[in-house]
Parts: C-alpha cells; structure tokens; sequence
C-alpha cells in the first residue's frame, strides 16, 4: 500500500523567511502522526500546505500517491480541524455537520441522518438542532471533528485543537480522539506543540524545529533515544554538561566535563562539534556515598514536591544546577536542604548529542 | 447613569444629557411634531387661521389623488392619480437603487475586507473617499455632462465602436439611477466592510476545506453572516435615495418624477406648507413600512442593524 501522505524534500517561503525547510516523510495509511515543536516551527505551514491553502515553495506532496500541486483545498481529499474550529455560527449542529455533504449534492433527509450518525459516533446524541453557542467546548470538539469525518476524508489534519480546553477535558479529549481515530481507521496528523499530547497519542512523532524535521520515530524512541540536543530538551527535561568526548567505541563515548568525566551512550564520531551530554532527571539518582562511575558531589538546594514525584535542584561544585526527580513511591527520604551528596546515573541512560539548538537549527 | 457620573463627572454628564436632549427634543422631535401637526390643518389666508376654518382634518392627504393619468404595468394599462404614479414610483426605483448598490459593493466590501493586504487598505479607503471632497451638486452635475447626448460617454463608445449612434441616456429614470448609485453607494460598501471584517477568515477556509465552491462559501457562509450590514446598508441607500432631492432634481428628464420634487413643488411653487408636509409624511411613512416589510422578509432585527 502505498503512503497515504508522502512530503518529498518540502520547502515553503514566506518572502525572504524560508518557513518550512527540505521536510521530507511519509505517512502511513490509518497511523497517527504528530509534528511536534514551538511556536514558529514551521509545523502549521506544513498543514497548511498538505490541506491546499498554502502550495509549497519546492518539493512534492502526495496524498494517495497523487501529486497535489495545483489542486485547491476544496479538491483534496483532507480535511481540517482548525485550532478554533471555526464551525458555522449561523448554522445548526447537524447543518454545520452536513455541509460538507450539501456541497457534494447529498438530498436533505440523507444529509440529516448521516449527521445523526456522526453526532452517534462522537457521543453527541440529541444535539442536531441546537445552534453552536450553546455547546460547552468539549462538545464544540466534537462537533468539528464529525464535521470533518463527514466528508470520508482518507487523512485528518488537525491543528492543536484542544490547546483551548481546560486540563482535564483536554486529557479526556485525547483518548476520545485516540479512539474515534482507531474506530474510522482514518490518517490522522496533528499539529501540536505539547509534547505530552503528541507522546500519549501517536503511532510516530515528527519533531520540528525552524522549518526542519529534526527526527521521525515513535513516542518512546523520541523520548529515550533522541537524535539531538533538541529533540531531547524540548521533549522533557534534562541535565545537560557541556565539555568533550575523549573516547569513543561501541555505541559509548569517555565525556569529559569541568565536574568529571563520565560515560555514556554515543552514536556520533569524536571529531563532530557542539557535542553534550544530557541526562534526564528522572534517571539521577541522589546517594550519600559516591559511585564507581558517572558520580557528582552535590549540595541539596531547593526541593519541590509535585504529588506523585519530587523535583531536587542541586549545585555542583562548580555551580551548576542539576536536578534529579524521584518518585513519591513512599520509599524515598526527602534530602534535606544543604546536605551534601552524590548524584550518579547510568551510562545507559546518559546520552552524548551534538547540540543543534545552538546552531542554526 | 452611575458609571457615568463616576466616570465623566457631574459637570460633563449634564452637558453630555443636556446636549443629546437638545438634539432629540428640540431638533428632531419638535420640527417633526410641528410638521405633523401643521399636515392636518388646511391652507388657509392669515386671518382664517384660528377661525371656524381652520380644523383637523385628512384634507391635505387626500390631495394625493386626483387628476388620473395611465400608468403602464406589464402591458396593463391603469388610471391613477398622477401624486400617486409619482409616489409608487420614487419607491420602486429607490428599491433598484439599493439592489444595485447591493450588487457593486458586495464584491468591493469583500475585496477589501478578505482579499486586499491590510498595508494597501489605507489608500484604497482613501481613493474611496476622495469622490466626497467634491460636492453633491458638483458630482451630480458631473454625470449630467458625461450623460450628455454629445457628451464624454457617448463619444468613448462610439470611438470604441461599441455603439452606431448616440444613445439619450437622460431620459426616464436611467440617469436619476446613476446618479443615485453613484452618490449613495458608499452607504453600502462600508457597513459591508463593517461586517464581513468581523468574519473569520478560518470559517472561510473551513467552508473550501468541506469541499465548498466559492459561490457556496459565500451563499451559506459569507452573506448570512453580512446580513446586519447588508440591512443596514440597504436601508441607509433606500431611504436617502427616496428622499433626495437633489439628484433627480439635476439629473431628472421630463419623465423621471420623483416624489421630492412633487413636494417640493407644493411647498415652494404652491407654498402650500401644510400639504407639503403632509406628503412629506406619507412619504416617511411608506418608506418606514417598506423597510419594516423587508426585514421582516429577510428576518433582520433592528437590533442587528445598530451593531
């Protein structure tokens, strides 16, 4: 089967502002893919492009094998959840529902009772005849989501729909939208910059950065084995040390810092530049006694308490802040304030990437 | 009342209520009062006024009809008063004015509110407005010599070869549409604007993403949310067009009647004031009930016209 979504080598220009740069990837039918990142990224113009509103610079995007250049947004088999919705005020619920089939010519009766089934689908029963104003936004939701499942697209795009509801309704709102995606076995690609959204929800994630695809790989591979300085600080925390690799061999590398030298796993060459080690706080561990290898003396300064884990910040010999977090597992002892210690952590779980946050990237 | 006071003090709160109430009662409400009042005593010598003759009556109204003329409908030929002809007229014509005003300032308003970069609309809002630094009378008298039968228009068409002999175009009510179009049909464009800039762009995009062909987009999305502004427009162009005087008075053939000037007459040519300002107030009247009757049809609240 060939891609439902393929970019190939995607370029857009705003003027002289280059938005979106050589993004090359292909999306699998019924898979759910996110493009992750800040404001600005890029990952919007993306959207934007695959839907019809913006044609790109360079490059080809194909939708079901077919190039789309030329084809206007109203002749692309997608369609667009926008960030607010943008349903149709003056428009009932199930007309609102209906309209991409009242466009395609479906007779009234066929039209009412295709909505119904939709409203059906996303747990809206009864609201057909109300009028938009008065859904609460959860309800809203789901409204522009049967809207756009109306018109059978082959791929969803969605850009960060639920960045307007409150926490709870936004966790809710993710597996709903988890579950209606697996029920229609529709492409889904969604724009987010939250990177708990696109973790918990997607088969791969694409994460951007200034108009490029930094790395394509699923949830737990972005999180645990990410491709740069970037990926691995903007999805999580880190620790991160700067200095130089000594040596490097079979997938490990010497890291030689101010505060010691350490071990940890490295995929690059020893001659590449910008390289740092990052380590992330849930993988330090904080002990009274030094260990054999990848060991700091600290000093305990603050502790937060978050509820299900604790953050403790503390300062190395040389000032710099470091933070472990530990799990609330009734286990733990709060370190108090000013003690000295030691933080360690495994190599396996320490990584050396080249920092292209700095770099133009 | 409160806020106000808060806010503005007593000194300028007065001056504010007192000003707005000096506009209202004074040179709104009593003139209007005056005149209606004034429309239902008869003409009368000065020393009758005030004497057995002088009493309320319909009188004045009344003297709409009278003096039978044909008017044609389709082929139908009717016997009206020739007041009334003119009348019927003057609102039937104002209602093209406004259907065409309609039809050139949809596309502009758009334009201008959807389309056009917001860095060129100061410019495009200025070449708008220059038009209305020349006066009224100068604009109109303007279309009168383009109009003309040796005049500009007629000679760029000929040149062009688009037309074998002159055309008279003043004659009927062709040029008092014009001119009125011309005038008024700024009234339109701007309460357009006014409201399909508040429409958002992504409904827009929304509506082309489900599918929808522009005309659709703007069937279903556009004009339903433009409608406040189309009313107000409408009724704005409608009601100036039915009450000027000025345009058909420069512009007007020997067959364009318009119901102004059929006042105008009786006021100043007959100074018969109180049959004038009868008339006047028919003509108010019968524009306020057509209005009403067309927003009740296209179901706008007057609430909607005053955003």
């Amino acid at each position: 089967m060939s891609a439902a979504i393929e970019l190939d080598d995607v370029c857009c220009d705003f003027g002289k502002f280059r938005a979106v740069d050589h993004v090359n990837v292909s999306i699998q039918p019924g898979e759910f893919f996110s493009f992750l990142g800040p404001s600005g990224c890029g990952k919007t113009t993306i959207l934007r492009m695959i839907s019809g509103f913006n044609e790109p610079t360079e490059g080809v995007i194909r939708i079901g094998g077919k190039d789309m250049k030329g084809q206007r947004a109203n002749q692309r088999p997608t369609a667009l959840i926008f960030q607010n919705l943008a349903l149709f005020p003056l428009m009932t619920i199930w007309e609102n529902i209906a309209f991409g089939l009242e466009v395609r010519g479906v007779d009234k009766a066929k039209r009412r009772a295709r909505a119904e089934e939709l409203l059906a689908l996303v747990d809206l029963h009864g609201a057909a005849d109300k009028m938009v104003s008065q859904l609460s936004g959860g309800q809203k939701q789901r409204v522009a989501i049967a809207r756009a499942l109306a018109v059978e697209p082959s791929v969803m795009l969605l850009d960060e729909p639920l960045s307007a509801l409150d926490l709870k309704l936004r966790q809710h709102m993710r597996a709903e939208l988890r579950a209606i995606q697996k029920r229609t076995g529709v492409t889904f690609i969604y724009i987010t910059h939250d990177q708990g959204e696109a973790l918990a929800m997607s088969d791969r994630v694409g994460v951007m950065s200034q108009g490029k695809l930094q790395q394509v790989a699923n949830p737990r591979d972005i999180y645990n084995r990410p491709a740069n300085g970037f990926v691995a600080s903007f999805v999580g925390e880190n620790n991160i040390f700067a200095g130089k690799v000594k040596n490097a061999s079979a997938g490990m590398a010497g890291f030689e810092t101010h505060i010691g030298n350490f071990e940890a796993r490295f995929a690059g060459k020893k001659s590449d530049s910008d390289l740092k080690l990052y380590v992330r706080p849930e993988h330090t561990v904080l002990s009274a006694k030094a260990k054999t290898q990848n060991s700091v003396p600290v000093t305990i300064g603050d502790v937060s308490f978050e509820g299900s884990f604790m953050v403790v910040s503390a300062t190395s010999q040389n000032g710099t802040i470091l933070t472990a977090e530990l799990r609330n597992d009734g286990s733990a002892t709060v370190p108090a304030v000013g003690t000295k210690m030691h933080m360690s952590f495994d190599a396996a779980n320490a990584a050396v990437l080249p920092d292209t946050s700095s770099a133009g990237a | 009342m409160e806020h106000l006071l808060r806010r503005y003090g007593m000194t300028l709160t007065w001056v504010c209520i007192g000003l707005t109430f000096f506009w209202l009662a004074i040179l709104v409400l009593l003139p209007n009062f005056t005149m209606l009042e004034s429309s239902f005593r008869p003409y009368l010598a000065k020393v009758d006024e005030g004497g057995p003759l002088d009493f309320y009556s319909m009188g004045n109204y009344l003297k709409v009809l009278g003096n039978d003329v044909d008017f044609t409908v389709f082929g139908f030929v009717f016997q009206v008063p020739v007041r009334l002809k003119v009348f019927f007229l003057t609102i039937v014509y104002s209602a093209i004015v406004t259907v065409i005003t309609f039809i050139m300032a949809y596309p502009l308003a758009y334009y201008l509110a959807k389309i056009v970069s917001p860095k060129s609309l100061p410019t495009l809002f200025l070449l708008l407005f220059v038009p209305l630094w020349v006066s009224e009378i100068l604009r109109s008298f303007a279309w009168w010599i383009i109009l003309a039968f040796k005049g500009p228009l007629n000679a760029v068409l000929m040149s062009l070869g688009i037309i074998d002999v002159e055309i008279r175009w003043i004659a009927g009510f062709s040029p008092v549409v014009i001119g009125l179009v011309y005038t008024y049909v700024l009234f339109m464009v701007f309460p357009l604007y006014n409201s399909m800039q508040s429409l958002d762009t992504n409904q827009i995009e929304a509506a082309e993403d489900l599918g929808s062909p522009w005309w659709r987009t703007h069937w279903r999305v556009i004009l339903p949310h433009a409608k406040p502004g189309i009313a107000s427009g409408a009724v704005m162009v409608f009601m100036l067009s039915a009450g000027s005087l000025l345009v058909p008075s420069l512009l007007g053939s020997t067959t364009s009647g318009w119901f102004t000037q059929t006042i105008q007459e009786i006021m100043l040519g007959s100074q018969d004031w109180n049959a004038g300002a009868a008339f006047a107030f028919m003509l108010l009247l019968a524009c306020t009930l057509f209005v009403s009757l067309m927003m009740r049809v296209f179901g706008v609240k007057l609430s909607d016209i005053a955003k």
